[in-house]
This record gives structure tokens, C-alpha cells and sequence, in this order.
């Protein structure tokens, strides 16, 4: 019975997992593919459709696209996102409560609705669709984030560190460089990470605020319009691959317990 | 007569709703050992935040070195505090954490490092410059607070229930260090506390405080010995409390109308004045020889052997509500329901207008 119950359950998990990755398998393992089209039989390995995206001036410029917007819009969110942490944690604000509901609202609002948000204020407003206005729709997305992430990590004990600091002759800038920054540090790097996760695979944004330069899941986007290519599976690997290594970065910045 | 390096004048506070200290005034002396003690509540901690700057005063001033620091912030004026929970950088070494202050008054580095090193081996801590602070025990944490805090050569050192964290032991052995350090450097320390040994240990001067109102200040040993009101009375150190009225006064004596009979003091309280009569544990006699003062017999409730001596708790028999507390010699042969006659000398009784 209890041997059942075991193989029930590895079952179980298998499935679980299976019903995950496999189509990460799948995409990943047709990307090695050797000719043409990818569907069975896998002909492969073979790195033929990975030098097609690396030689493709498109793609990779698509990519540095992304790259930095995911960077810069990540500085930028979580930036912002601490120093409105602080400022919650730190100081007594009339509504405080209410103000921390809607600092954190995008969160739950969905990206296309931002988006076209976005576009009509921008058209309002003169400024043109291209790579910074992609990247502000994704500090809007992130900025709720970062600040929840680096908020929930601002405990009481702080306040009597950077009371210390001011006891000790330090200004408030320098409380914040010197020591509210060090101390939040797992929590502003997991910040980031996360952010530079979610910037770098955001289609809807940018798909609607870029022209002319645009992202990398906008292009992959406008490569599948011309059907299915094992070109596509290659360079929505290396999006994989990416994604995976900001998310090891974050996990590790959050789970690493700092001994007190 | 000097003026006083710290002058607190007509201080209150609130909080919201709560008044949280009463028109407090306070004078520290140069090179003093201060201590605030007070039950939780009593306002001594929101007193220290006031003289470090934390907490600005609703009403009064702080003078410090003749100079008004009432809305001073920390950062300018010349007090430090060493924080209950010590506060130290954790990202930063043990040597850094002490030479902070330093680097933000923009001394150079090696003059820094050197400073940093004399204020640990001042705390004993000569080897552990290069430590982080979580390699350190609570006891080493706390003097690495006490460095930083001392480096930078306050005018007054401010503490915070110190020793709080630390386990009886250690806290007796860290007390006697505390007070050798503040002889050394000379600087005036006031000490937040709640125990009432720690503050008889440390204090050149001891301030009771209880519902943000300086009930008794002075040395120690004044205060222990002649308490100014009820509440010094059985917060510094245990009393047996008997309530009374004056019945007749002439001569510097009094009688005193009690629960126990009318008892004959010295004093010069009018006839008519309720007054309260404190006894410590160590001046009540228990049995039939004893002392001038008779206070009737009690019935033993309750022996605490405390190694040296033992705590025997009584009660009245003329009034079950009043509770006698004696400290009698651990080899004397009492025991719960033991019948005893309890007294003690004229002298010893604290007489306490109520």
C-alpha cells in the first residue's frame, strides 16, 4: 500500500514536471536540429541554426536592445522602488497604508492595459514609440515589485542601525550610501534580477511603445510571422537561457541569509 | 559652583494622547555616572531619546555644555548612544564600525585606524579589529558599541538598557567594567535601566522614575537608605509598606495611628497627615527579642532560601492586607505557617508622606 502510495505520487510529480518543461524540452532540443523544419524526426545535434540568429544583425541587435532596457529599466525601478521603501518604512505618512495599496496596484493591473495606457499618455505628450518609452512602461511594471520585495526586508532593526549612523555624524545621504544601502543589499540585487527577468521577456509593452528599434521578443515575434524555423526555437533559447541565469541571480540574492 | 554639563529644564512629552514625561528638570555633572531606573512605562527611555536628539520635547529645553540642543539633530550635538540591541553595521568590519564616526567628522584614514585600535583594547577588544560583527558573542558586541560610541569623545555617553541582553553573569562582570571604563575616559555616562542591582552597582547618581516623573534622585545609597516617596521606597530595593496617621506630634516624635497599633517615631510630620511607614527587608525582626518598634505578630506565608540569607514572606495577623517582606540570616529555622512576633528599631523606619 505505502509502495503505491510512493509510485502514485512519483507519478505524480513527473507529470507535474513534464507538463512544465516539456515544451522547454521540446523547443530546446529542435533548436539543435539539422534540417529544415522542427518537427520529428530530431536529425540533430547541430549549432547550424544558432549561427544563423548570431549572424542575423536583427536578431542581435534586438537582443543588445533588450539587454539594455532590461538593465536600465531595472536601475531605474529599483531605485525607485527603495527609496519609496525607505521612505514607507522610514517615515509616518498620512494614508500610508492606502498610498502602499496603490504604489503596489500595477501589479495586479494587466500588462496590455498599461500598455495602451502608455501609448495614448506618450501620443499625448509628444514622445515618440522607441526603446525609452518601452523601457518606462517597464519601470511602471517593475517599480511595484522592487518596492514590495525591498519593503517587506525593511525590518525595525535597521531604524536602530541608521539611528547609529546619525548619532555617529552621518547626514542622511550618507546614512542611505553607507549604510541603508549595504544592509538592503540581498534585497535591492533580488530586486533587480527579478526585474531584469520580467523586462527581458515583456512583449506586450514593447511590442506597442517600439517602432523601428525594438526588443527581442518583439522581433522573435515578427520572425514567427513567417512560420515555424528552427532559427526561432535557437534564439527563443537563448531567451531561455537568459531568463534562467537572472533567476539563479535573484534566488540567490534572496535566499542567501545573512548571519545577524 | 560650575554649571552643570547637561541641564534639563521643565521637560515634557507626548505622545499622541499620552503624556509620557511630566515637566522633568535634571542636571548632570561633568565625569557623573547617571542612571534613569524605572519600571517600563516610567519614561526614562523617551528621556534618554530626548537627550541623543531622537526625540524632540513637546515642552522645556535641553542644555548641553550651557549650549541649547533642544532641536539639535543626533548628528550635531556632542552625545552618543550605545544602543540596546548595540546597532553595529553588520557589512562592516569590527574596525570600521568604531572608526565611523570618525570617518564622517573626515579624519584620515590612518589616524582612524589608530584611534579605532586604542578605543577596543580600551574595551578589551584589542584583537578583534578585524572581525565582522557577527562573529562576535552579545558581551563583545556590546563593548564594540561601547568603542564606537567612546571614540569620538562625546561630551555625555548615553546607554540603553546595555546590559539587557546579556545573561546574569556576564551582566554582573560587564557592570563592573562599565564603571572602571567610565572612571577611565571620565566622560559622563547616563544608563537607562530596570534593575534596580545594576543601577546600585553603577550610579554616582541615581534617578527614580515612574510615570514620567523623577520621584527621588540622588546617590544610590541615599536613596536606598531614605528613600523620598513610596514608590522609590519599594522600587529601589524591597519594603514592608504600612499606612498610618499622625495622632499626635511634639518633641521631634510622632505617634502613628496604624493597622498594628499606634506606633512612636521619630519625625515632624503634623498630627492629622497620612503618612506611610517603609521598612527594608534587613531592619524587620522576626520573633520575641527584637527591636523598639513593635509591629504586631505575623503568620509566615512564604521562605525563599537565597543562599546567603532567606527571603521569608508574612502576614499580618491584625490585617491579613498587610504583608511583611524579611531578610532573616539562611540559618535561621522558619518555616510557612510558623506564628512570629515581627519588629524592628525606631531609626530604621522610613517615614513617607502618602
Amino acid at each position: 500500500m505505502r509502495a503505491l502510495v510512493r509510485i502514485v505520487s512519483w507519478f505524480y510529480a513527473v507529470a507535474i514536471y513534464g507538463f512544465i518543461f516539456l515544451p522547454v524540452v521540446v523547443l530546446v532540443l529542435f533548436s539543435l536540429q539539422a534540417t529544415s523544419f522542427p518537427i520529428p524526426p530530431f536529425t540533430g545535434p547541430s549549432l547550424r541554426w544558432y549561427n544563423a540568429v548570431l549572424a542575423d544583425t536583427r536578431l542581435t541587435s534586438a537582443l543588445i536592445n533588450s539587454l539594455l532596457v532590461a538593465a536600465l529599466s531595472s536601475a531605474a525601478a529599483v531605485t525607485l522602488g527603495f527609496l519609496s521603501a525607505w521612505g514607507f518604512a522610514r517615515f509616518a505618512l498620512p494614508g500610508s497604508a492606502l498610498l502602499r495599496g496603490l504604489i503596489t496596484l500595477p501589479l495586479t493591473v494587466s500588462y496590455l492595459i498599461i500598455g495602451m495606457g502608455l501609448l495614448v499618455l506618450f501620443n499625448w505628450a509628444g514622445i515618440p514609440k522607441s526603446l525609452l518609452a518601452a523601457g518606462i512602461g517597464h519601470v511602471v511594471i517593475n517599480l511595484p515589485l522592487c518596492f514590495a520585495i525591498i519593503y517587506s526586508q525593511m525590518g525595525d532593526h535597521q531604524i536602530n542601525i541608521e539611528r547609529a549612523a546619525r548619532d555617529l555624524g552621518a547626514p542622511e545621504w550618507k546614512v542611505l550610501l553607507l549604510i541603508t544601502v549595504p544592509v538592503m543589499a540581498p534585497a535591492i540585487f533580488a530586486g533587480f534580477f527579478l526585474s531584469m527577468t520580467f523586462s527581458w521577456d515583456e512583449f506586450v509593452i514593447s511590442f506597442l511603445l517600439t517602432r523601428f528599434d525594438t526588443t527581442l521578443p518583439v522581433e522573435i515575434w515578427n520572425l514567427l510571422r513567417s512560420g515555424l524555423n528552427p532559427k526561432t526555437n535557437a534564439v527563443g533559447s537563448l531567451v531561455f537561457a537568459v531568463s534562467i541565469v537572472l533567476v539563479v541571480f535573484f534566488e540567490l540574492m534572496l535566499l542567501r541569509r545573512k548571519p545577524t | 559652583m560650575t554649571a552643570p554639563l547637561v541641564d534639563v529644564r521643565a521637560v515634557s512629552h507626548r505622545f499622541g494622547p499620552h503624556t509620557v514625561l511630566r515637566n522633568v528638570s535634571l542636571q548632570i555633572e561633568p565625569g557623573s555616572y547617571t542612571i534613569l531606573l524605572g519600571p517600563s512605562g516610567s519614561g526614562k527611555t523617551t528621556l534618554l531619546s530626548i537627550l541623543g536628539g531622537f526625540v524632540t520635547p513637546s515642552q522645556g529645553k535641553v542644555l548641553i555644555r550651557g549650549e541649547d540642543c533642544t532641536a539639535v539633530p543626533p548628528a550635531k550635538r556632542p552625545t552618543t548612544t550605545v544602543f540596546q540591541d548595540y546597532a553595529l553595521f553588520p557589512h562592516m568590519s569590527v574596525g570600521s564600525n568604531v572608526g565611523f564616526g570618525l570617518r564622517m567628522q573626515g579624519v584620515d584614514a590612518a589616524t582612524r585606524t589608530a584611534r579605532a585600535r586604542d578605543a577596543l583594547a580600551l574595551v578589551g577588544l584589542a584583537t578583534a579589529f578585524d572581525k565582522k560583527p557577527h562573529q562576535l558573542s552579545g558581551g563583545q558586541r556590546q563593548r564594540v558599541a561601547l568603542a564606537r560610541a567612546l571614540v569620538v569623545e562625546p561630551a555625555v555617553l548615553l546607554l540603553d538598557e546595555p546590559l539587557g541582553a546579556l545573561d546574569l553573569k556576564l551582566r554582573r562582570q560587564m557592570q563592573d567594567e562599565l564603571k572602571a571604563i567610565q572612571k577611565r575616559v571620565g566622560t559622563a555616562f547616563i544608563h537607562v535601566t530596570h534593575d534596580q542591582e545594576e543601577a546600585m552597582a553603577l550610579a554616582d547618581h541615581c534617578v527614580v522614575m515612574n510615570d514620567g516623573c523623577i520621584e527621588d534622585e540622588g546617590p544610590p545609597e541615599r536613596v536606598y537608605a531614605r528613600p523620598a516617596t513610596r514608590f522609590s521606597a519599594t522600587f529601589m530595593g524591597e519594603s514592608t509598606l504600612i499606612s498610618g496617621t499622625v495622632t499626635a506630634a511634639k518633641h521631634g516624635t510622632i505617634t502613628v495611628a496604624t493597622q498594628v497599633g499606634p506606633l512612636s517615631l521619630p519625625g515632624t510630620m503634623p498630627a492629622g497627615a497620612s503618612v506611610a511607614l517603609a521598612v527594608r527587608p534587613e531592619h524587620l525582626v522576626l520573633g520575641a527579642t527584637g527591636g523598639a518598634v513593635r509591629l504586631g505578630t505575623a503568620k509566615v506565608s512564604d521562605v525563599v532560601f537565597q543562599g546567603s540569607f532567606k527571603r521569608v514572606l508574612a502576614v499580618s495577623e491584625k490585617d491579613p492586607a498587610l504583608h511583611f517582606i524579611a531578610r532573616v540570616p539562611a540559618a535561621t529555622v522558619v518555616q510557612p505557617g510558623d506564628i512570629s512576633a515581627v519588629s524592628c528599631e525606631a531609626g530604621d523606619v522610613i517615614l513617607l508622606a502618602s
